[in-house]
């Protein structure tokens, strides 16, 4: 008896489990995959051509191209948390940030010979151009109180141009071929660069949650503003410092994108992305009114995003279709994650158990 | 209509509890919190199913109620402890919201009904007015209003006096013995003792969802209908008086904290105050008199517009929470939802905020540590919840309280400002504040205890400081102690100093 | 209050910034205009190089227009960090209408096609002469230019046609989407490939060049049995879905041989791809790689031999313009009311340096 409501608990402790949902949604488009074509699962080793072993196959597109977005789910959690909103410049910020990166290692040239500054000094301006960005954009929310949709949407707007700006409208191409190994290959390592970079990413995150107490107060300033800041917590500085980290999210996510090619194009760079990383943090199971997260739900739903848009490609769907088969997806995903139908859910199985409990 | 009679077995919720109410009387509905008096109301207003049990009025014989709706069209109409109304929109407009049968609406027409009504009632509002410009007091007699209007025969208030002062609860009251003449059965629920005695006919006692009993108001005197509640025939509160051994240390009349000419931008005059190792002092005053804002002050809650703070006899800056936190001060405040609770937390993290937040950002508690303090507290507090891990909000009122001040607790604190402990929980609980502060005041710790109700004042506090409009109007301890000597200081008697 | 007072300023701000774009008026000195280019008839897909955009580069002088007065202009464009394509047009545009060519311009820029009527509206109010318009939307026009012609203003489209009467505009110069398209399905063909087997990179859909530069695609590849689409997808002109979508097709191993994105930074996109997985492009190469719009680096990598084929989209309709001006000016009429511009297709086997440094923009 005493096993058996353990195991019952285990299941329901399961299903109720936020990572529930997107794990069920990553499985599902896995054996979706599986039965249309098994070669989905290949990976295999070649070579580029530069001549340098590299791996490839789904799994790896999906992990490679998934990066930027897991980056940004990271800050877009942390800020969705603590303000109880999203922001939604993340895409132009990108831009910015990425812009500011090839003006120094351009040097303002559009068709340099070589670097005008090493690649470190370039990425260094970028996180401080994301993370200027992010202040601006915190300071509006945390100590102008204004609604962090319409705070985001000044630099939303504005962004590209600003980006456009910063390099005087030319669309500058790095000559260095070591920037572009931050958004494919390291000669000699055949697992894209981009991986290690989103798993750093990740390490640090949960880093930070565990040895700070930046999940709590960002916790529990989304839940009770008012409470928290009686309990000794800065709530207008938590949330202004959680956009600075979303700032530092974006800067990491401009250096990969500005990498795959090597150059810019401040109109498409990043376009939508924004609404896609609002969308990891929703796919997650993580509230868009602030208060509770879950960090690794929010990765997870990253990768799940990319899985899905991989998987289209695949399917080959007509283009006209592609939006709205995707709409269709994340609308399903989105609404089985919600609490209401999770309720039905659970008080459906518990009816089930009632009466399996009173056959047996 | 002459009976509503239903009852419900099954579920622990409520077990065949059977409720009567006439035309024309004013029934309390008591219990602790959790014996089931809101269920009972959810039930009879449709916002939760019944399991089982029936449900009758007078002419219609045994009627079905699913949703707040049918509720509504059968004349039982329901006024909340929060208001229910839109605050930005006017009082008309609220009174009539969601009623209209076709979507024209007139709006002139309207305005005038409402304003009718409004007279009628003797209610200090004018239709056109918009809700949030009025008292909380009238928003609630707006709300009444509304209810009244759509014909109700049976009128539930389920807390309406919590957030209210004195003189706005005998308005309150007013209305209410009005609409009882006019044949109107109101169901009451309230903590006030005072309260009940003052306007209802008879009482109906629940306690652990089931049912104690149904008395006349005359045949149950005070004493016994809170050991009905609390299901013991003992004397708790008067127990507590015997307990009271006051700190007997050597630096037991060192003030522990000064306050000069304190003043924050919450509209308080300038304040002098000060706080003697292991004393329990208090504020008392009406509502609005400035109580609350006095010890906000002294906590940086509210920002500091002037005068200074002493710990021990030096002068320490206290500009923020985290200033008064780092001085050994611990604030329980006022409205435990919207500034105690971190809602959806769990009991655990909102136990070890306050400390996690002292120690600092970057040495969070291990899992262990924490759960450590956790179970300590709910032990030691008897705090009643499934687990450390369950969201507090999921917690009863009493039991929310209880994590809050096991919060302030575990900081350890040399002054313990408590603020409303005792207010919307049930009287077990406010017993065990109660004996608690003056537990902790023997051990050496400071504590400020403010509530409405006066006796627990005087139950607990040797020393008060009276307030009246935003400013400290005398202070009273020894023999000044008294229920008539605070009403008159209150008031403006000749006690002032 | 003091948030209300807050927002109305913020509001204020991104309105600031939105116009920051509409008040600029084209005061760089730039190079002077040439006489009026040549030819103006619809071009065969082979034509010469025209020497309009070229001769805005010749810098030959010439007196602003005869009456001494300057023309005033307004130009409605769309925001020129849309792409490479609409910066270069919008630097034509604004080396062209200078006071040195006589001209008086003013510049409003949206993505928008409101905000766009709204900056027509405002140039009748001021009374230009010309007003010049590519349009963001294809409807909507019909009123607002309809108050121009009662201004007595001539409306002069640019780039994009608009679903409007053409008695609403004096003339309209654009690109023929549908013959880029040929253009280069037709030099595909020259290549006298067994099999063609081509992973077709859509742009936005529903946009005037995706729909002509897929049209000739989806045309051949129904005409003829050796040629089949592996893949067709749009990337939405963004290089990096451009990648992924090659990436997906090499993961899921189809056979491929060319690659027809129907822009250059999507052809640089599904490029990287290949070149990540290892496979050869371009001249020599095992897939042959086309783009369009002839950006000078799109160019250059022809001249490395990377890519193969790159289609032009003409970005300088300036000296079109100027000449329908003029025309207009000397009492002349209109004959062709629709112009199509002269196009070209590069191929890496025969081009040069300096068709690099003339086309590319």
């Amino acid at each position: 008896m005493s096993k058996d409501s353990a195991k019952g608990g285990f299941w329901k402790r399961l299903v109720s489990h936020q990572m529930f949902i997107p794990l069920v949604a990553l499985i599902l488009l896995a054996v979706i995959n599986l039965v249309h074509d098994p070669s989905f699962f290949k990976i295999t080793l070649g070579t580029n051509n530069a001549g340098f072993p590299v791996l490839s196959g789904s799994l790896i597109t999906i992990l490679d191209y998934g990066s930027e977005l897991a980056i940004l789910a990271i800050g877009m959690t942390l800020v969705t948390a603590a303000s109880g909103g999203q922001d939604i410049s993340v895409g132009a910020t990108i831009a910015i940030a990425g812009s500011a990166m090839l003006r120094v290692l351009c040097g303002g040239d559009s068709r340099p010979d070589a670097l005008a500054a090493p690649i470190i000094v370039g990425f260094i301006v970028a996180c401080l151009a994301g993370m200027a960005c992010g202040a601006f954009n915190g300071m509006l929310v945390a100590y102008f109180k204004i609604q962090p949709m319409i705070a985001t949407l000044i630099l939303f707007t504005a962004g590209r141009s600003i980006a456009a700006w910063i390099n005087n409208n030319e669309l500058p191409i790095v000559p260095d071929p070591k920037f572009g190994y931050f958004g494919s290959f390291i000669p000699g390592i055949p697992i894209p660069t981009t991986v290690f970079i989103a798993a750093a990413c990740i390490i640090v995150i949960a880093l930070v949650l565990r040895f700070t107490n930046l999940g709590l107060y960002t916790q529990a300033v989304g839940i009770n503003e008012s409470s928290s800041r009686l309990n000794g917590i800065n709530p207008n500085f938590i949330k202004f410092i959680t956009f600075v980290i979303l700032g530092l999210c974006v800067a990491v996510a401009a250096l990969i994108k500005v990498s795959r090619l090597s150059t810019i194009n401040y109109s498409v760079i990043a376009k939508d992305i924004e609404m896609d990383a609002i969308l990891a943090v929703a796919l997650g199971g993580n509230s868009l009114a602030g208060g509770k997260f879950n960090m690794w739900a929010s990765i997870l739903g990253a990768y799940i995003i990319q899985f899905l848009t991989t998987t289209l490609y695949k399917f080959n769907v007509s283009s006209d279709a592609l939006a709205a088969y995707k709409a269709v997806v994340v609308i399903i995903l989105v609404v089985v994650s919600a609490p209401v139908f999770r309720d039905a859910i659970s008080k459906l199985t518990k009816r089930k158990a009632k009466t399996q409990k009173e056959v047996g | 209509m002459r009976k509503i009679d239903k009852s419900f077995p099954g579920v622990r919720a409520l077990q065949g509890v059977d409720f009567t109410l006439c035309e024309g009387e004013i029934h309390a509905l008591m219990g602790e919190n959790g014996a089931g008096k809101s269920t009972l109301i959810k039930v009879l207003t449709g916002v939760y199913g019944k399991d089982g049990g029936t449900i009758s009025l007078k002419d219609q014989g045994e009627v079905t109620i699913h949703s707040p709706q049918d509720a509504q069209n059968l004349g039982i109409s329901t006024v909340y402890q929060e208001i229910t109304l839109c605050p930005n929109l006017t009082v008309a407009e609220n009174m009539y919201i969601g009623r209209t049968k076709g979507t024209i609406q007139h709006w002139k027409k309207m305005v005038q009904d409402a304003d009718k009504i409004l007279q009628n009632l003797d209610i200090p509002a004018k239709a056109s007015q918009q809700l949030a410009s009025c008292s909380i007091a009238v928003q609630q007699m707006v709300a009444i209003a509304r209810a009244v209007d759509m014909d109700c025969k049976v009128l539930i208030l389920d807390e309406p006096t919590s957030s209210l002062d004195e003189q706005e609860v005998e308005k309150l009251f007013g209305l209410m013995r009005d609409l009882k003449a006019r044949g109107v059965g109101i169901i009451f629920v309230t903590h006030f003792l005072d309260q009940v005695y003052e306007v209802c006919d008879k009482i109906t006692v629940l306690r652990d969802g089931t049912l104690v009993g149904e008395y006349e108001i005359k045949d149950l005197p005070r004493v016994q209908l809170v050991a009905k509640m609390l299901g013991k025939e003992m004397d708790d509160l008067s127990d507590i008086k015997s307990e009271q051994n006051t700190y007997q240390g050597d630096d037991a009349d060192t003030k522990v904290f000064e306050a000069e000419n304190l003043q924050s931008n919450a509209g308080i005059k300038p304040f002098d105050f000060y706080i003697k190792k292991g004393e329990v002092n208090g504020f008392t005053g009406l509502l609005g008199s400035g109580r609350s804002e006095s010890v906000r002050a002294i906590f940086g809650a509210d920002r500091v517009l002037q005068g200074t703070v002493k710990k021990n006899g030096k002068v320490v800056k206290i500009a923020k929470p985290l200033d008064a936190m780092k001085n050994g001060i611990a604030y329980l405040p006022e409205d435990r939802k919207v500034d105690g609770i971190i809602g959806d937390l769990s009991v655990r993290e909102n136990i070890i905020l306050a400390l996690q937040v002292l120690t600092g950002f970057f040495r969070p508690f291990s899992k262990s540590q924490a759960n450590k303090f956790a179970d300590e507290y709910i032990k030691k507090l008897s705090i009643k919840t499934a687990s450390a891990d369950t969201p507090i909000k999921s917690l009863s009122g009493g039991n929310q309280q209880k994590v809050i001040l096991a919060r302030w607790l575990l900081t350890h604190p040399e002054y313990l400002i408590l603020d409303e402990p005792t207010r919307g929980i049930d009287v077990g609980t406010k017993v065990d504040i109660q004996k608690l502060v003056l537990e902790l005041a023997s051990e050496g710790t400071s504590v400020t205890f403010i509530s409405s109700e006066t006796d627990e004042m005087l139950r607990t506090c040797s020393r008060l400081i009276v307030m009246r409009d935003r400013k400290m109007v005398g202070e009273l301890s020894g023999d000044d102690l008294t229920q008539s000597k605070i009403m008159s200081t209150i008031a403006g008697g000749e006690s002032e100093s | 209050m003091k948030k209300k007072l807050l927002s109305v300023l913020l509001t204020g701000v991104v309105a600031a910034g939105m116009l920051a774009g509409c008040g600029q008026t084209a005061a760089a000195p730039a190079a002077t205009e040439a006489a009026a280019p040549a030819a103006t008839e619809a071009a065969a897909p082979a034509a010469e190089p025209a020497a309009e955009p070229a001769a805005t580069e010749e810098a030959e002088a010439e007196a602003p227009a005869a009456s001494g007065e300057l023309i005033k202009v307004g130009i409605i464009n769309n925001d020129p960090n849309e792409s490479g394509y609409r910066t270069a047009n919008d630097a034509d545009l604004k080396a062209m209408f200078t006071e040195e060519n006589g001209y008086d311009a003013s510049f409003a820029y949206s993505l928008k096609n409101d905000e766009q009527i709204a900056a027509a509206q405002k140039f009748i109010q001021d009374e230009v002469d010309y007003l010049l318009l590519s349009a963001a939307d294809t409807a909507g026009w019909d009123s607002v230019l309809q108050d121009a012609n009662d201004a007595g203003i001539n409306v002069i489209l640019f780039d994009r046609t608009i679903d409007a009467d053409p008695s609403l505009y004096v003339a309209s110069i654009v690109s023929d989407m549908d013959k880029e398209g040929e253009n280069a399905v037709n030099w595909l063909a020259d290549q006298g490939l067994d099999e063609y087997d081509i992973i077709h990179i859509q742009g936005v859909m529903g946009s005037a060049a995706q729909q002509g530069r897929t049209k000739a695609v989806d045309d051949k590849c129904a005409a003829e049995d050796n040629w089949n689409l592996v893949e067709q997808q749009t990337a939405e002109w963004n290089a990096e879905k451009a990648q992924q979508i090659v990436q997906s097709v090499i993961d899921s191993g189809k056979k491929f041989n060319v690659i027809y994105a129907e822009n250059d930074d999507m052809a640089k996109g599904a490029v990287a791809a290949l070149d990540a997985a290892g496979i050869t492009h371009g001249v020599n190469g095992d897939v042959i790689v086309m783009g369009f719009d002839c950006n000078e680096w799109a160019l250059e990598e022809l001249l490395d031999g990377d890519w193969n084929f790159d289609q032009q989209c003409n970005p300088f309709q300036a000296s079109y313009i100027d000449e329908i001006i003029k025309k207009l000016q000397n009492g002349e009429t209109i004959s062709e009311k629709v112009i199509v511009m002269d196009e070209k297709g590069f191929d890496a086997s025969d081009i040069t340096q300096d068709d690099v440094d003339t086309y590319g923009i």
